[in-house]
């Protein structure tokens, strides 16, 4: 089976349709499918919901698909960064679920590991407790959340090779892995493809079972907060 | 009365030889200035870190390396990077000793609130739950009182909660407090502040 596609559309070519579900991988603007979420919005696909932990900033990541109105809702952690985001959500056009941060990429693992559900202590006493199933393990109290089945993972690693292995570099690691299992199909950006043989089979971070097609491209790569000490 | 340096010099004192610690954004930052001589702890950042280095000399910034504050950093030898998911599982499985954070309020109880004001706009929890739920040890470094000189350390928050029953110790610019049955038991106060002074701006039941 030949994974490699020649751009970001082509990738994406019969899997978009409107309402659909998609995990997307990166923390902040760091390790985003930022060819993907481009293709997305070239496509025009609507109604669009989204498990990522933030929903980038007006003019890169998930945030230029709020400015076409693209999105109809976020799972996410923290959005704190996205002023376009804000307005949308505070006038009800987009709706936020939100989930703290280690449940969220969780539930992305649990999907992708087939499991429905599990129970964790995160949260309970909180908002995000409500209406959830409540179970006591050893004297303490835990809540139940649910695994994400996405539709569609858009995922961004560093190298592959041919067969989707793939290896991440540094902390632009982050959500892509359990973005890339909780989906159906799971659709990756690398900067650099390589011969297959050529990764370290002991350094794979992700293996290729879990990668369904795969594009080399430029990245922007854009850093949110510079920040530098004196030398 | 300490100011945000000397908060966090006191905070650095919680942290014990070899531990595994997260430092949350704000004076927390500023611990890492002030870990004492001869205690070796790493530091986690859960966006997928252990071993979290100093800010790098510019020129030597990485769009692929940074904290949970999203500002770049650099690595250490001992680093090791994994995905959110293994890095909330350190978290939630209680293997990271103690986390120390800000707050908006804290209750006698231990209670927190440090991620939402009804009313004003919300960013949202990101890793605050996972971690107070998760770790061995929650400390909390805040001003005692708000601009109007209001107490922020409670008999009940009224803010919603990051986590239930989770703070252990409170570090203010008036001194320390253990959270304990019954209420909260100062540990110390801080320079030019009295015992009187730090019972006069406290809300919440001191035992």
């Amino acid at each position: 089976m030949k994974k490699i596609y020649p751009n970001a559309a082509a990738a994406l070519d019969g899997l978009l349709h409107d309402g659909m579900f998609i995990a997307a991988g990166g923390f902040g603007l760091c390790g985003i499918p930022e060819l993907l979420l481009n293709a997305i919005k070239d496509a025009g696909t609507k109604d669009l919901t989204f498990a990522s932990n933030n929903a980038g900033v007006d003019d890169f990541g998930i945030g230029i698909l709020l400015q076409t109105r693209q999105v109809k809702k976020m799972i996410s952690s923290y959005v704190g960064e996205n002023a376009e985001f804000m307005r949308q959500y505070l006038s009800g056009e987009l709706e936020l679920e939100f989930n703290p941060q280690g449940t969220l990429a969780e539930r992305m693992r649990a999907g992708g590991c087939g499991i429905p559900g599990f129970y964790t202590k995160t949260g309970v006493g909180t908002v995000i407790a409500d209406g959830k199933e409540h179970k006591d393990f050893n004297g303490e109290t835990y809540i139940m959340e649910e695994g994400i089945f996405a539709d569609l993972a858009i995922v961004k690693a560093w190298k592959a090779d041919a067969t989707g292995n793939l290896v991440f570099r540094k902390t632009a690691r982050n959500f892509n892995p359990p973005a890339a299992m909780c989906g159906k199909t799971c659709v990756v950006e690398v900067e650099e493809i390589v011969p297959t043989g050529s990764l370290d089979p002991d350094s794979i971070h992700l293996p290729g079972i879990y990668v369904h097609r795969l594009i080399q491209g430029d990245h922007e790569k854009r850093i949110e907060q510079r920040t530098v000490r004196s030398a | 009365m300490w100011d945000r340096n000397q908060m966090a010099a006191r905070a650095a004192q919680e942290l014990q030889d070899g531990w595994y610690v997260n430092l949350g954004i704000g004076i927390p930052t500023l611990v890492s200035n002030y870990i004492p001589e001869g205690i070796e702890v790493t530091l986690q950042s859960e966006n997928g870190m252990l071993g979290m280095g100093p800010f790098p000399i510019e020129g030597e910034e990485d769009a692929d390396l940074i904290n949970a504050g999203k500002q770049t950093i650099t690595e250490l030898p001992q680093t090791a990077y994994f995905d959110s998911a293994q890095s909330f599982g350190m978290i939630r499985g209680g293997k990271i000793a103690m986390a120390i954070l800000g707050a908006m309020e804290v209750a006698e109880n231990g209670d927190l609130a440090n991620w939402m004001i009804p009313g004003k706009l919300v960013k949202g929890m990101g890793g605050a739950m996972d971690l107070v739920a998760g770790v061995g040890r929650v400390v909390v470094v805040m001003d005692h009182t708000n601009k109007h000189g209001v107490s922020k350390v409670l008999k009940e928050c009224t803010l919603p909660l990051t986590g239930q029953a989770v703070v252990d110790r409170i570090i203010t610019n008036l001194g320390v407090l253990d959270v304990v049955d019954g209420g909260l038991k100062i540990v110390e106060t801080a320079d030019g502040v009295t015992e009187e002074e730090l019972r006069a701006a406290t809300e919440a039941t001191i035992v």
